[in-house]
């Protein structure tokens, strides 16, 4: 008799009780004797985010959500035993999301590759080495309109095809696992959920456009990536889907892992081949574009883990169905990391053509407080900020384009009204300056430059000439700069000055910031009304700038007082006053 | 550095080179495993690494000191990676670096003067829907408050490690 399977996972995130409700499972089972029919498996991850425990039931393919402890049994009982479904348990799935690249994550064990072939997995591969016609495979992405998902959106046929075409005898095909965008977290998921789609689609890239061998570039600070990615890779090597004659082909192919050492630069594509050479991580100025020279000179195609994960299947289902979602220049789907303000923090992949809105409120579940959409940051420190009067904007290359933002790798991160834009591009540039490799002077001096100003203008000292400076050395850094990184460093200066003239003016002019975020631009005051003379503002105040008595009342001196906002915090009757 | 310290420095490089020497573009990795050895890169193995692989002692340091990622001094008993990540930012993690530093004594990237605690700040653990994100060693702690940074920290502190033990 065939074992009913079930899965499940504690996705609170409080602490993860998973191991508990296991145990309680294996109980209850025991008790009704049902522990040879049913096989119960913890997986790390499920899809669905802080949603308590998620139990998923496969005979009866039903999702339950929020389970209670004391549910467990009605659930062994009811739906396990008997087979009825609890309307009441069911998990409502927002509508919206088409998971192409996501498609396992959560539904198979990762570290298991016969659960991902028993999902089509490696068919793809099989079809092309059978066919044995790598230019169709490369016709089938043309079709599809697949373009790179690391952020600048360069056709992906076409890279293929360009270095297909450089007459050389070795080549290599690199995955991009270097993701460093802060609040971006979608290759994480795709390797830690599902390395073998992305190790497939290597296998792939390296057979259509006639490489032996492929780097998969990881982030260091992805341990549990790695170690997945290297368990994938041993396992494709024992199944004969690496290494010499793959799936009895002449077809020979070869993986190989290296790690980054955390540096955001070296996701630029030619910072990243000098990184896997072994050297350190500074691009240099292309053409020669790395499809010609790239790799020990070899030409050399890069592709993000997104698009990699896309390939199999395009192959599988044909570049027609791909090209039949989304927009009209962009095809498939988009992973987006959707964080911030927003209530249902998570991965989400949907169609390109959606609008900001329906990710926000319908996918995301809208704000996390009662405060108002600001902004919608898209494609991280190289990207730009959304105002909320363009939420419905259909999301594809195109359009972030023109609103001054891009696609990027994905990161998109709501900001409401309690987050300063001025202090928000000040965040992404100090990034980007930090992480600036010094090779060229625009992005190292530039940048350095405008962070300056920044600083300057939150600290109360700008003036409106400031605001003509930073223009004028963005715009060296977006004509000057030898990469991508120093390139777009100063988007978001430029989106939210855009966007935000009025929040700089506020602290340029009134020397005021209204979402209390820059402290130097902050008064604290002691209203009188509400005082209750406790002294505990004037005993905990560091610098003494706080001084009365019982019967006058109390002040702060605003010469004297350091903006350190312990008066505040420690007030148990909101008596003070911020502005 | 014992001689018998020195001996085991030496098969490790020996182990080391002999595993990378076929491949090309062997440095990086090979700091990785070093690193992973002794939690940070320490001089004379770099130097003993230059002569293993023949390769000047200034491309080493300046590989090593290029990325982040690793270290030329020993690190702290306990780590903390403080998350700066856009996601955390805007959550206040500023607040919480501000709060370590001040119950630490310790600034960004340095070690307790009792070398119990590092604080490192990093820009994105990858889990931005726990927003802010400390992660000690290998615990991570999500959404924490600043109230809560005193207890977690207090949780690593030898007087309490020994009353467990």
């Amino acid at each position: 008799m065939d074992q009913k399977i079930v899965f499940i996972k504690d996705t609170g995130i409080e602490n993860d009780r998973t191991k508990d409700y296991y145990a309680l499972f294996l109980n209850l089972l025991r008790e009704n004797s049902l522990e040879d029919q049913v096989q119960i498996n913890r997986v790390a991850d499920i899809g669905i985010y802080n949603q308590g425990l998620v139990v998923k039931i496969f005979e009866q393919d039903v999702i339950y959500a929020n389970v209670k402890e004391e549910q467990i049994k009605e659930i062994v009982l009811k739906t396990i035993k008997e087979g009825k479904v609890i309307k009441e348990l069911l998990f409502q799935s927002p509508p919206k999301q088409l998971r192409i690249v996501l498609r396992n994550c959560g539904e198979i064990d990762p570290e298991n590759i016969d659960e991902y072939i028993a999902k089509d997995g490696y068919q793809a591969l099989n079809k092309a080495v059978q066919e044995n016609k790598p230019e169709k495979i490369i016709e089938e992405l043309k079709k599809s309109g697949l373009r790179g998902r690391g952020g600048a959106g360069f056709p992906t046929w076409l890279k293929w095809k360009l270095t297909r075409e450089t007459p050389e005898a070795q080549k290599y095909v690199i995955c991009n696992a270097d993701e460093g965008d802060p609040g971006a977290y979608m290759d994480r998921g795709v390797l830690e959920g599902d390395p073998h789609s992305v190790i497939e689609g290597l296998i792939l890239a390296g057979f259509a456009i006639g490489a032996n061998k492929g780097y998969f570039y990881v982030r260091a600070e992805y341990p549990l990536a790695v170690q997945r990615v290297e368990l994938a890779l041993a396992q494709a090597y024992d199944h004969g889907l690496l290494g010499k004659n793959i799936l009895g082909s002449n077809f020979n192919f070869e993986i190989d892992i290296r790690l980054g050492a955390g540096a955001f630069v070296c996701g630029e594509e030619t910072a990243l081949i000098a990184s896997i050479e072994g050297r350190r991580g500074t691009p240099r100025p292309r053409p020669p574009y790395p499809s010609v020279k790239g790799l020990w000179d070899k030409p050399t195609a890069i592709n993000n883990v997104e698009t990699l994960a896309n390939i199999a299947p395009i192959i599988l289902k044909g570049g027609d169905w791909y090209a039949a979602i989304g927009t009209e220049k962009s095809k498939g789907t988009k992973v987006f990391a959707l964080t911030g303000k927003v209530k249902n923090s998570g991965l989400v992949e949907v169609p390109m053509g959606i609008t900001l809105r329906e990710i926000v409120y319908d996918i995301g579940g809208g704000m996390i407080s009662s405060k108002g959409i600001k902004a919608v940051q898209t494609g991280g420190p190289s990207g730009g900020v959304i105002p909320q009067e363009y939420l419905d904007t259909p999301v594809d290359y195109e359009n972030l384009q023109k609103l001054g933002s891009i696609m990027g790798s994905g990161g998109m991160i709501v900001m409401d009204e309690d987050d300063c834009m001025v202090d928000i591009a000040k965040f992404y540039l100090g990034f980007c300056v930090d992480e600036s490799c010094g090779k060229c002077v625009p992005c190292r001096i530039g940048g350095y430059q405008m962070l300056a100003l920044l600083d300057k203008i939150t600290e109360g000292q700008g003036k409106l000439e400031d605001i003509e400076k930073l223009k004028r050395i963005a715009l060296a850094m977006q004509k000057a700069s030898l990469c991508a990184l120093g390139q777009t460093a100063a988007n978001p200066v430029v989106s939210t000055l855009k966007y935000f003239f009025a929040e700089y003016q506020d602290h340029i002019v009134d020397k005021k910031c209204r979402s209390h975020k820059c402290k130097h631009l902050l008064n604290y005051s002691i209203i009188q009304d509400k005082c209750k003379r406790c002294r505990v503002c004037l005993i905990n105040c560091p610098v003494n700038a706080i001084s009365g008595d019982k019967e006058q009342g109390f002040l702060v001196d605003p010469k004297i007082c350091i903006r350190c906002g312990k008066c505040y915090e420690v007030c148990k009757f909101n008596a003070i006053a911020k502005e | 550095m014992t001689q018998e310290e020195n001996k085991i420095m030496l098969d490790e490089i020996a182990s080391l080179v002999s595993k990378w020497k076929d491949k090309e573009g062997n440095l990086i990795m090979i700091l990785h495993e070093l690193q992973n050895f002794y939690g940070y890169v320490p001089r004379p193995a770099a130097l003993e690494l230059s002569r293993a692989l023949h390769t000047p002692l200034a491309r080493i340091y300046e590989v090593i000191t290029f990325y982040n990622f690793f270290k030329l001094e020993p690190p702290g008993k306990h780590i903390i990676s403080l998350c700066l990540g856009t996601a955390c930012y805007l959550k206040g993690s500023a607040i919480l670096l501000n709060e370590i530093k001040g119950l630490l004594n310790v600034e960004e990237g340095a070690t307790t003067k009792d070398g119990l605690f590092q604080l490192d700040v990093v820009r994105c653990l990858g889990c931005c829907g726990l927003a802010p994100v400390i992660k000690i060693d290998d615990k991570v702690y999500g959404k924490v408050q600043k109230s809560e940074v005193m207890g977690i920290l207090s949780q690593y502190n030898n007087h309490q490690e020994e009353s467990v033990k």
